[in-house]
C-alpha cells in the first residue's frame, strides 16, 4: 500500500515536471493526437516533448514489459497512472492501433523474438498500422472474407479487397485477416502483417458523412508477403490457418477500448457545462433529459472501473466486453445527441472558424459509427445473448 | 478499492444467499404472510433468525453490540432480501434507523440497539408527509415543553410503521417548511400517548403507515443528534436509504431477470424456444447490460458510503435513479416476456413488478434522484 503511494507521489511529480500545459488540454480533433509513423509529424513542440519524454519512461505503453518498450508498470501502478494523467487531464501520448489491437495480439500470440521486433517499434512510434479485417462482402460475417494468399514456399501471393480499412492511406504496414486454406471456413485464415509500400497495395480514400475520410478501401493485387522477417520473427501472428483465434483475442481488446470504459470522459456528467453554456437557460425537458444522462453516464462509469478491476483478477466472462462495447457506444451517441440539442444553431455550423470548423457536428456524426465498427451494437447483443445468457440457437 | 467484493464479503455474500434463499424465500415468507393477510406483512420469526445470523447489527458499531461492519455488508444482505422479495424491516431498522442511531446519545443507544441486534425489536423511519419522497419540505412539528418536545403532524408512507417498537421522525424544531435547517430527529417509542396509525397494505403487500403525531411527548433524550441540527443526521440516513433500497433494487432486478431468462430457455412456441427469438434475445441482452451498469454503481456508492467520501451523497442519488430505470426494465420485461402466463397470481413474476413498484417510490424516485444529481452537480 506505501509502496503504492510512494509510487504515486512519483508519478504526480513526474508529470508535473514533464507533460506541457497544452498537453493538459481536452483532445478537440484528429491533429491532436500523436499517431506516430514513418511520415509523422509533430503538431506542436509541447506534443513531441510529451511523446518523447512518455515514449522515454516506457509510458506509451505503461503496462507492456520492459524488454518490449514499456515501463513494466503493475496492474495497480498502471490505474494509478491513468488516475494521475485523468487527474490533469494529460492527453494520450501516442495512438496507435498498434498499442490497442495488434500490441496485446503479439503479446498473446508472438513469438519471443517477433515480440521484441514488433513491440518496440510500436512502443516507440515508429510503425503506423492500419487492421485490414473487413471486405465489401464481409463485414458483421467476418468469417466469410474471400482475400486470398497463394502459398508460393517462402511466401504467399495475396489478392483480395478490403474495405473500411481506418488510416490505410497514412498506415505503414497493416494486420490483415488472409484465407490461406478454402476448405476451411474458420481454420483457413492466417494474421499476417505486411508493409503497405510492398507493391501491388493500393488504397482509396471513403468519405464519410462527417465529411472526414480517414477510411479506405484496400487493394492487393500480386501482393508477394514473404512469410519471415527473420530468425524467429514470422510475418503471421500465431499459426498458419488459426488467425482466426488471433482476431476474437484481438477484437476482445478492440470492443474494450472502443466502449471507453477506460475513458474519464465518456463516463462523465454532461450537464453542469450545458447548463453554464446556456447561461443557465435550459429548457426543462432538455435539462431533465441531461439529468437521465448524467445518471446513466456516472453509473457506466463505475461500471468501466468495476470492468477494469475484475478483468485484472480474472473475474470477467471472456464476452464481457461486448456488452461494455454495445453500453459504452449507445451512450456515447446519446452524449452527442445531447451535446447536438444544447448547441442549438452554433452546433449546425460545419466549417466556422469559432466552431473550430464544426467540430461539434462532425463529432456527432462521427460517433454513428462506433455502435458499427468493431462489430455492430446489434452483433453485441446477439454474442451477450448467446455466451453469457446462454439463450439458445447458434 | 476494487469495485468487486473481498473474500470476507463474498463469503457473507454465499451465507446471505443460501439463507434467503431459503429461509426467506417467496413461498415461505411474501406468499405466505400475504395469504393470511398478516397485519404486519412480514414473520417475526425470519426477523429473530435474521438476528441469529447476525444480519441484524450490521451496521450496529462493535461497541453497541453489533458487527461494525458497512454499507457493503448490508447491502449484500438487502440484494438476496430483493432477490426473494422476502419481507423483512431490514432497511429501515438496520441500515436506516441504525445509521440514524449512531449519532444518538449513549442512553438512546442502549435503549434501542440491543433490541435491535436481537432482532426483538422493529423500527420504522418517518420522513414523507404525502404521496411523493420530499425531504425537503417537512412541516411536522415539535415545541418545546418542559424538558422535552411536543410533536404534531402527520406522515405518509411510514414503511412496517405499525409493527416498528420506535419510529425515528423527522420534525421541525424551528424556521419553515422548506428551510434547511430547523429540522430534528426523534426517537418515538410506539407506546407514546397520541401516536396513531392508519396501516395500509401496500401494491406488493407489505404494510405502510399513515402515521399522525397529535401533541406526543417525548423526553429531551427522545432527540438523535442535535436540535435544530438534524439535516446532516438525516442526509446520512437519507443516503444510507437510497444506497440500501438500490441495493435491494438490484436483487429485484437480477431476481426477475433470471426468472425470465430461465423461461426463455424453456418456452416453445412456433416450434422453437422462445429464447431462439432474435428480438428477444437483443432485450433480454440490453436488459442484462443495464442490470450490470446498475450492480457496479450500486457497489461504488456502498463503498464512497464506507469511506466517508465526499462524492457518497451524489453517487447515492445515481445509484437509485439507475437502478429504478434498470430494474423497472426487468421487471416490465419480465412480465411481457412470460406471455399471458405473467399475468397470473401464481406466477412469481407479477411479484417481482409489485416490489419494483414500491421500492421505486421508497426514498425517491427515478425523476427525484435524476432531479437531485442535475442539482448536486449545480444545474
Ligand atoms: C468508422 C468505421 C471504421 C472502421 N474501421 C475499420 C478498420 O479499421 N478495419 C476494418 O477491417 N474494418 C473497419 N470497419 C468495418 C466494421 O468492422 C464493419 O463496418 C462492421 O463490422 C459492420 O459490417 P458491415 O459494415 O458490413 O455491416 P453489415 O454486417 O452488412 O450489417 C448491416 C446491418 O445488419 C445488421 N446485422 C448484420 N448481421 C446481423 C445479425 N447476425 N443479427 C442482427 N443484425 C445483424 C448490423 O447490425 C447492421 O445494422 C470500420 C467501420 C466504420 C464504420
Ligand atoms: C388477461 C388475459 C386475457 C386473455 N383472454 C383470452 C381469451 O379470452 N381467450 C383466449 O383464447 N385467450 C386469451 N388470452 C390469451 C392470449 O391471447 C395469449 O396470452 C397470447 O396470445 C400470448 O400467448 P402466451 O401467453 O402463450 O405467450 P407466449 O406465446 O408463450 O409468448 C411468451 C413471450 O414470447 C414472445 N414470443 C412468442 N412468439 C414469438 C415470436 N415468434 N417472435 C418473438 N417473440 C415471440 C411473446 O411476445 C411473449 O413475450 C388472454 C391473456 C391474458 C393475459
Amino acid at each position: 500500500m506505501s509502496d503504492l503511494d510512494a509510487f504515486r507521489s512519483e508519478t504526480r511529480a513526474w508529470l508535473e515536471a514533464n507533460c506541457p500545459p497544452e498537453m493538459r488540454q481536452p483532445v478537440r480533433d484528429d491533429e491532436d493526437v500523436y499517431w506516430g509513423g514513418r511520415n509523422a509529424t509533430f503538431k506542436s513542440d509541447a506534443q513531441r516533448a510529451w511523446f518523447e519524454a512518455c515514449r522515454d519512461k516506457g509510458y506509451t505503453v505503461p503496462s507492456w514489459p520492459k524488454e518490449y518498450g514499456g515501463a513494466g508498470l503493475s496492474p495497480a501502478e498502471a490505474k494509478v497512472l491513468r488516475e494521475e494523467m485523468a487527474a490533469i487531464g494529460a492527453r494520450p501520448p501516442l495512438s496507435s492501433f498498434g498499442i490497442w489491437m495488434l500490441g496485446p495480439a503479439l503479446l498473446h500470440f508472438g513469438t519471443e523474438e517477433q515480440k521484441k521486433y514488433f513491440l518496440n517499434q510500436i512502443a516507440r512510434g515508429e510503425i503506423r498500422w492500419c487492421q485490414g479485417y473487413s471486405e465489401p462482402g464481409s463485414g458483421s460475417d467476418l468469417v466469410s472474407l474471400q482475400t486470398f494468399g497463394e502459398d508460393k514456399g517462402d511466401h504467399w501471393v495475396v489478392n483480395g479487397q478490403k474495405i473500411w480499412t481506418s488510416y490505410a492511406d497514412k498506415a505503414d504496414w497493416i494486420f490483415c485477416l488472409v484465407r490461406t486454406d478454402k476448405a476451411n471456413k474458420y481454420q483457413g485464415i492466417t494474421f499476417m502483417l505486411y508493409d503497405m509500400a510492398t507493391p501491388g497495395v493500393s488504397t482509396k480514400p471513403i468519405l464519410l458523412i462527417s465529411g472526414n475520410s480517414p477510411f479506405c478501401e484496400t487493394f492487393f493485387d500480386d501482393v508477394k508477403v514473404p512469410k519471415s522477417y527473420g530468425e524467429g520473427i514470422p510475418a503471421y501472428v500465431g499459426e498458419i490457418n488459426r488467425g482466426w483465434d488471433v482476431a476474437k483475442y484481438l477484437l476482445g481488446h478492440e470492443r474494450e477500448m472502443i466502449s471507453g470504459a477506460d475513458s474519464s470522459e465518456r463516463g462523465a456528467g454532461i450537464g453542469a457545462a450545458l447548463s453554464r453554456n446556456a447561461g443557465g437557460e435550459l429548457d426543462p425537458v432538455l435539462r431533465a433529459e441531461l439529468a437521465m444522462f448524467d445518471v446513466d453516464a456516472l453509473a457506466f462509469s463505475a461500471m468501466g472501473e468495476k470492468f477494469l478491476d475484475e478483468i485484472k483478477v480474472g473475474k470477467t466472462h471472456p464476452a464481457y466486453p461486448n456488452m461494455m462495447k454495445y453500453a459504452g457506444t449507445e451512450l456515447n451517441k446519446r452524449r452527442h445527441e445531447l451535446l447536438m440539442a444544447a448547441g442549438g444553431s452554433t452546433a449546425l455550423e460545419w466549417d466556422s472558424e469559432e466552431t473550430r470548423g464544426g467540430a461539434a457536428p462532425r463529432a456527432w456524426l462521427r460517433t454513428k459509427a462506433n455502435s458499427i465498427e468493431g462489430g455492430t451494437s446489434e452483433v453485441m447483443l446477439g454474442v451477450v445473448a448467446k455466451r453469457i445468457l446462454e439463450l439458445p440457437g447458434a | 478499492m476494487p469495485l468487486y467484493h473481498n473474500e470476507d464479503q463474498a463469503m457473507l455474500a454465499e451465507t446471505a444467499q443460501q439463507f434467503m434463499g431459503e429461509e426467506g424465500a417467496i413461498g415461505k415468507q411474501l406468499r405466505h404472510w400475504r395469504d393470511r393477510e398478516c397485519k404486519d406483512g412480514f414473520g417475526h420469526d425470519l426477523w429473530k433468525q435474521m438476528a441469529e445470523m447476525g444480519f441484524t447489527g450490521v451496521l450496529v458499531p462493535e461497541a453497541d453490540g453489533g458487527l461494525g461492519m458497512g454499507h457493503v455488508e448490508a447491502g449484500i444482505v438487502l440484494e438476496e432480501i430483493g432477490r426473494n422479495l422476502t419481507p423483512s424491516p431490514f432497511l429501515t431498522s438496520s441500515v436506516m434507523a441504525a445509521t440514524a442511531l449512531s449519532a444518538a446519545g449513549d442512553d438512546a443507544r442502549g435503549r434501542w440497539l440491543p433490541g435491535l441486534v436481537s432482532g426483538d425489536s422493529v423500527f420504522a423511519v418517518a420522513i414523507d408527509e404525502g404521496p411523493k419522497h420530499r425531504p425537503e419540505r417537512i412541516a411536522t412539528k415539535a415545541e418545546r415543553s418542559g424538558n422535552g418536545f411536543k410533536l404534531s403532524g402527520k406522515k405518509d408512507f411510514v414503511l412496517y410503521g405499525a409493527s416498528a417498537d420506535m419510529i425515528v421522525v423527522a420534525a421541525r424544531t424551528s424556521g419553515s417548511d422548506t428551510d434547511e435547517q430547523g429540522i430534528t430527529l426523534f426517537a418515538v417509542p410506539k407506546d407514546a400517548a397520541g401516536v396513531g396509525h392508519n396501516s395500509v397494505r401496500l401494491v406488493d403487500s407489505s404494510m405502510a403507515s399513515h402515521l399522525r403525531l397529535d401533541q406526543v411527548e417525548l423526553d429531551g433524550d427522545a432527540v438523535i443528534g442535535e436540535v435544530d441540527g438534524g439535516r446532516e443526521v438525516l442526509g446520512r440516513m437519507l443516503d444510507a436509504g437510497r444506497v440500501g433500497a438500490a441495493a435491494e433494487g438490484v436483487g429485484v432486478a437480477r431476481g426477475a431477470m433470471d426468472m425470465t431468462i430461465d423461461y426463455l430457455k424453456q418456452r416453445k412456441q412456433f416450434g422453437k424456444l422462445i429464447g431462439e427469438f432474435q428480438v428477444l434475445q437483443h432485450r433480454a441482452a440490453h436488459l442484462y447490460s443495464e442490470v450490470e451498469i446498475a450492480r457496479a454503481v450500486v457497489i461504488k456508492a456502498q463503498q464512497l458510503l464506507d469511506a466517508g467520501s465526499e462524492n457518497a451523497s451524489l453517487m447515492a442519488s445515481v445509484a437509485k435513479a439507475k437502478v429504478g430505470k434498470a430494474a423497472g426494465l426487468a421487471v416490465k420485461e419480465g412480465v411481457q416476456m412470460h406471455g399471458g402466463i405473467g399475468m397470473t397470481d401464481e406466477y412469481d413474476i407479477g411479484l417481482y413488478m409489485k416490489r419494483d413498484r414500491a421500492l421505486a417510490e421508497f426514498m425517491g424516485d427515478v425523476h427525484y434522484h435524476a432531479d437531485r444529481v442535475a442539482r448536486m452537480s449545480g444545474y
